[in-house]
């Protein structure tokens, strides 16, 4: 299996704060990576690291093959930054932000207007193209911003907080956009702290929190760590649900949760229930909804955790 | 699946210093090239200077001098001075600006030259200071300045002025960089260049003052710029103040180029 980031033990202080206190991180190559945690979980601090932007305390890295410390060039060579603090320059143009990138890159001036204008093209951006960055709507910036980040087709791009400050509407586009890349062969690295992204994305998830790594594997594996699944039982009338949480209690050993008219409790063996549904039965309960259902992610990152993920609605507001 | 580590096309391994040079031609484009969607930004640069020549020319000249045309005459060099202090100011405007937007650390993820980004600002930003610098005098001589020496004055009067503006834009960069907003480095420029180039002999001849104050203003940098550009513009070149305004500018990036490079480094 070959790996397109890998990184160990890596620890990275701010004064006090420990911002990352030794991460270990593989991401094969071909695969979206998330990397889920609730602000100042350490995400940003990752991926500046990887992006060779800034230097570890302690630990090593590599992207595509290269050491990000004594290779940096030639990882920069090869990789993609878009997100929070990777931003393009509000006072040029679309075009010109391409172009820059283009140019530095070693493009031609012809090739580098050629690139420009086929991704401008492919970011439904071409209307705005002569316009300055600074009068993009928050959706059309982070495109932009995507854009310039792909302008030297990188094989590893690291997106950083992607959708954060989007409507839902730019936000399904940007994934549709993530998808494709995936599609061509890119490996993406991507921090959200929003649990929908990652679900929706990631080939495999590692939840971090205050600068650790507290669970890895795919969004399935995580949600069956957990324990896997609760029994939500309704009973028809509403009266019956004292004795419904009684017998739960009693079959499934744990402390049923109520939740206006019902009733959720944790269950592990399939033997729960066949036993619950006798037992109602038996005591003329008339039962209106009983459903076994998986953990959401948002109960993994509460257990893994002990507080929830933050809540993204305040951050949608922020004009990008 | 292949293994990643065995790319086509191979990656190069560090950046000649001449692809360097082309990476800071093209930074500079990048931020020359916003004068063209904002040509008043030329003027911005400008307008300060402008008002202060037409301000001192007319509402004080006729009071310090015998007359507006004479006080110009006096005070232009002084003021294209001050222009350039307070131009400097620009390139940490841009740096931060670049810093707290997230640009610089765009132009850092990319395989380029390290010290190309800082270089293309400043290169761009000297383009802008020789502009002002050039503007300044073309006004003061529509309103009466008079050059007394020739070319070659005048060009050794835009090489001190612009060689010492280099030399104090590392001040600039290194405001640049410990401040946490564009705003505040311009607020530093006026707390700083406000007093420093109106304790000098810019605006008034230093025997009017105090005699405390005269002995600051002899040594204040500049009121020797002042003195040197004089000398190009005006009365001809005298070595003395040029060569001390040049040890000045030496012993500005001596202290503050280090100390600036030390601060981008720490703070990205």
């Amino acid at each position: 299996m070959s790996y397109a980031i890998r990184a160990e033990g890596l620890v990275r202080r701010f004064g006090e704060t420990t911002a990352l206190a030794g991460v270990d991180l593989g991401v094969r190559a071909g695969t979206v990576f998330g990397l889920l945690g609730p602000n100042g979980a350490g995400k940003t601090t990752a991926v500046r690291v990887l992006a060779t932007l800034l230097r570890p305390d302690a630990g090593t890295a590599t992207v595509a093959g290269y050491d990000v410390f004594r290779q940096a060039h030639q990882v920069r060579q090869v990789i993609g930054l878009t997100g929070q603090y990777a931003s393009v320059d509000e006072t040029l143009t679309g075009t010109e932000n391409l172009l820059l990138i283009g140019r530095l890159l070693g493009y031609s001036r012809g090739d580098a207007r050629a690139r420009a204008r086929q991704l401008l093209a492919e970011f439904h951006l071409s209307d705005a193209a002569d316009r300055a960055a600074k009068t993009y709507s928050g959706g059309m910036r982070r495109r932009l911003d995507l854009a310039a980040s792909l302008v030297g087709r990188p094989r590893v791009l690291f997106l950083d907080e992607p959708t954060t400050g989007l409507d839902p509407r730019s936000r399904t586009e940007l994934w549709g956009i993530v998808r494709d890349l995936v599609g061509s062969g890119v490996t993406v690295l991507l921090t959200t702290q929003y649990l929908e992204e990652a679900d929706q994305l990631a080939d495999e998830i590692a939840v971090i929190d205050h600068g650790r790594v507290i669970a890895q594997g795919t969004s399935e594996e995580l949600k069956a760590k957990v324990g896997g699944q609760a029994l939500v039982v309704r009973p028809a009338d509403p009266g019956d649900l004292a004795m419904v949480v009684g017998v739960l209690r009693e079959v499934a050993g744990a402390e049923p949760e109520l939740n206006q008219h019902t009733a959720t409790v944790p269950v592990s063996g399939g033997d729960v229930l066949p036993a619950v549904v006798r037992r109602l039965e038996d005591a003329d309960v008339t039962i209106a909804e009983l459903a076994l259902r998986g953990a959401s992610l948002d109960e993994v990152f509460l257990s893994l955790t002990g507080h929830r993920a933050e809540d993204g609605t305040e951050l949608a507001e922020v004009p990008a | 699946m292949t293994t990643i580590s065995a790319p086509a096309p191979v990656p190069t391994r560090r950046v000649s210093p001449l692809v360097g040079i082309r990476h800071t031609m093209t930074l500079a484009w990048r931020s020359l090239v916003q004068i063209k969607h904002n040509p008043m930004e030329l003027l911005d640069l400008s307008i300060q200077p402008l008002m202060f020549v037409l301000l001192f020319t007319y509402v004080f000249g006729g009071a310090i001098a015998d007359s507006p045309t004479d006080y110009l005459r006096f005070m232009l060099p002084g003021i294209m001075v001050q222009n350039a202090l307070f131009a400097t100011m620009t390139t940490g405007f841009g740096l931060n600006t670049d810093l707290t937007k997230g640009v610089f650390d765009r132009l850092r993820s990319l395989p380029i030259a390290r010290w190309a980004p800082l270089a293309g600002r400043i290169l761009a930003d000297t383009v802008k200071q020789a502009w002002s610098i050039a503007l300044l005098l073309g006004i003061g001589m529509v309103l009466g300045f008079r050059i007394g020496t020739g070319p070659l004055g005048v060009l050794g009067a835009f090489a001190l002025l612009l060689a010492f503006s280099l030399a104090a834009a590392w001040i600039s960069v290194l405001v640049g960089v410990l401040v946490s907003e564009p705003d505040k480095v311009q607020i530093f420029g006026f707390m700083v260049i406000f007093p420093l180039t109106f304790t000098s002999n810019v605006f008034v001849p230093t025997e009017s003052m105090p005699g405390w104050l005269q002995a600051w203003v002899k040594v204040n940098p500049v009121s020797t710029l002042a003195d040197a550009l004089r000398g190009l513009l005006v009365s001809g070149p005298e070595s003395g103040p040029i060569v001390t305004s040049l040890l000045w500018g030496l012993g500005i990036a001596v202290v503050f180029a280090p100390l600036a490079v030390r601060a981008v480094m720490r703070r990205v």
